[in-house]
């Protein structure tokens, strides 16, 4: 829902780490994205290289983004298993006190600069 | 990278970040939301989708709080100064905050519309935020409540779509209460929904348009500006 802001966000953010490292160029960086982050790769890939082409540091990076399962786990049978797949619900006892362990991550995992 | 080292384009290295996204942005939210504790300005977040009666609400919550507190408004929109406007004519300060675009308001922005209401002389600062209940969710603007209105005819499944939104906030305010009789929302349910999401907030059923329950949230306002300011 919100691609273009959080690629202005990671973009400032950057340029911030680039001026602090001597970096004149990124070429490619490197996210983590939760399997039920609110984040749409598809998106967020257009709004990256819409943003990218305005800001030199950025201009012809490539961005890559690596998915990080979601997990459940259940307060019931102390069991986990897959959000995307089960939802609330446990699949294992029916039970619905259940919270996400992981998969709402979205970090910045490296950058290759020059 | 093996194939080219070596190469000239050997200058080429990796910098590992490991950092949140959001995580620049919580830190920034953070230091504001202690500045405006030193200042003792209260700052309320209000939130909900388009249409659910915000505007109508902070007109009714000014009426019943303007003589106890000096209050400022911050309206955030994509585009316009339409609600800066009524606002303003209720007699409190106000200032059209553009989000140029965005769907949501940062700390960043937030700093800037508080500076913009010239806090010195403001104790309850609210922040209407842009109408959408995904994005302001996920941007902590250094707020020291965080409000939500969700409006009858909306539906009391909101909160099991929209998760993260109700387990943010301190306050639900169900509004337009004067229509229940048309819709099939059932009161009791969307409680229920809401605490799964949050045990701790509190639901307040209002109607802005006839001054419903506006005592009730007026008094939970109060409350929790005097816990707040301890």
């Amino acid at each position: 829902m919100h691609e273009l802001g959080v690629t202005f966000h990671i973009m400032d953010h950057l340029e911030k780490v680039a001026a602090d490292n001597e970096v004149t160029k990124i070429h490619r960086v490197t996210l983590e994205l939760g399997e039920v982050s609110t984040v749409i790769e598809p998106y967020l890939q257009s709004c990256w290289k819409w943003a990218a082409a305005k800001r030199p540091l950025f201009m012809d990076s490539e961005l890559i983004v690596e998915t990080l399962p979601a997990v459940t786990f259940c307060e019931g049978c102390e069991k986990t298993y897959p959000t995307v797949e089960y939802g609330k619900v446990c699949p294992h006892c029916g039970s619905e006190e259940t919270y996400l362990l992981q998969g709402n991550e979205f970090n910045i995992k490296e950058i290759e600069v020059e | 990278m093996e194939s080219e080292s070596g190469c000239e384009m050997g200058d080429i290295r990796v910098l590992e970040i490991k950092e949140s996204v959001f995580a620049d942005n919580d830190k920034r939210a953070e230091e504001l939301r202690a500045e405006l504790k030193e200042k003792g300005v209260f700052l309320l977040n209000l939130m909900s989708s388009p249409g659910s009666g915000k505007t109508t609400t902070l007109l009714r919550t000014i009426e019943a709080l303007k003589d106890e507190f000096k209050i400022g408004v911050m309206e955030a929109d994509i585009d316009s100064d339409v609600d800066a406007r009524v606002i303003a004519e209720s007699g409190v300060k106000s200032i059209q905050l553009h989000t140029g675009g965005m769907c949501h308001l940062d700390a960043e922005m937030t700093r800037q519309g508080v500076e913009g209401l010239e806090v010195g002389d403001v104790e309850l600062a609210i922040l209407e935020n842009v109408g959408n209940l995904v994005c302001p969710a996920e941007f902590d603007t250094g707020a020291s409540k965080n409000a939500m209105i969700l409006s009858v005819p909306e539906g009391h499944d909101k909160p099991l779509k929209y998760p993260l939104m109700f387990q943010i906030c301190d306050v639900v305010l169900i509004n337009k209460i004067d229509v229940l009789p048309y819709f099939d929302f059932d009161m009791e349910l969307v409680e229920q929904y809401v605490h799964k999401r949050n045990p701790d907030a509190r639901v307040i059923p209002i109607c802005a348009k006839t001054g419903e329950g506006i005592d009730v949230w007026a008094q939970w306002l109060r409350n929790e500006i005097a816990n707040w300011r301890g």
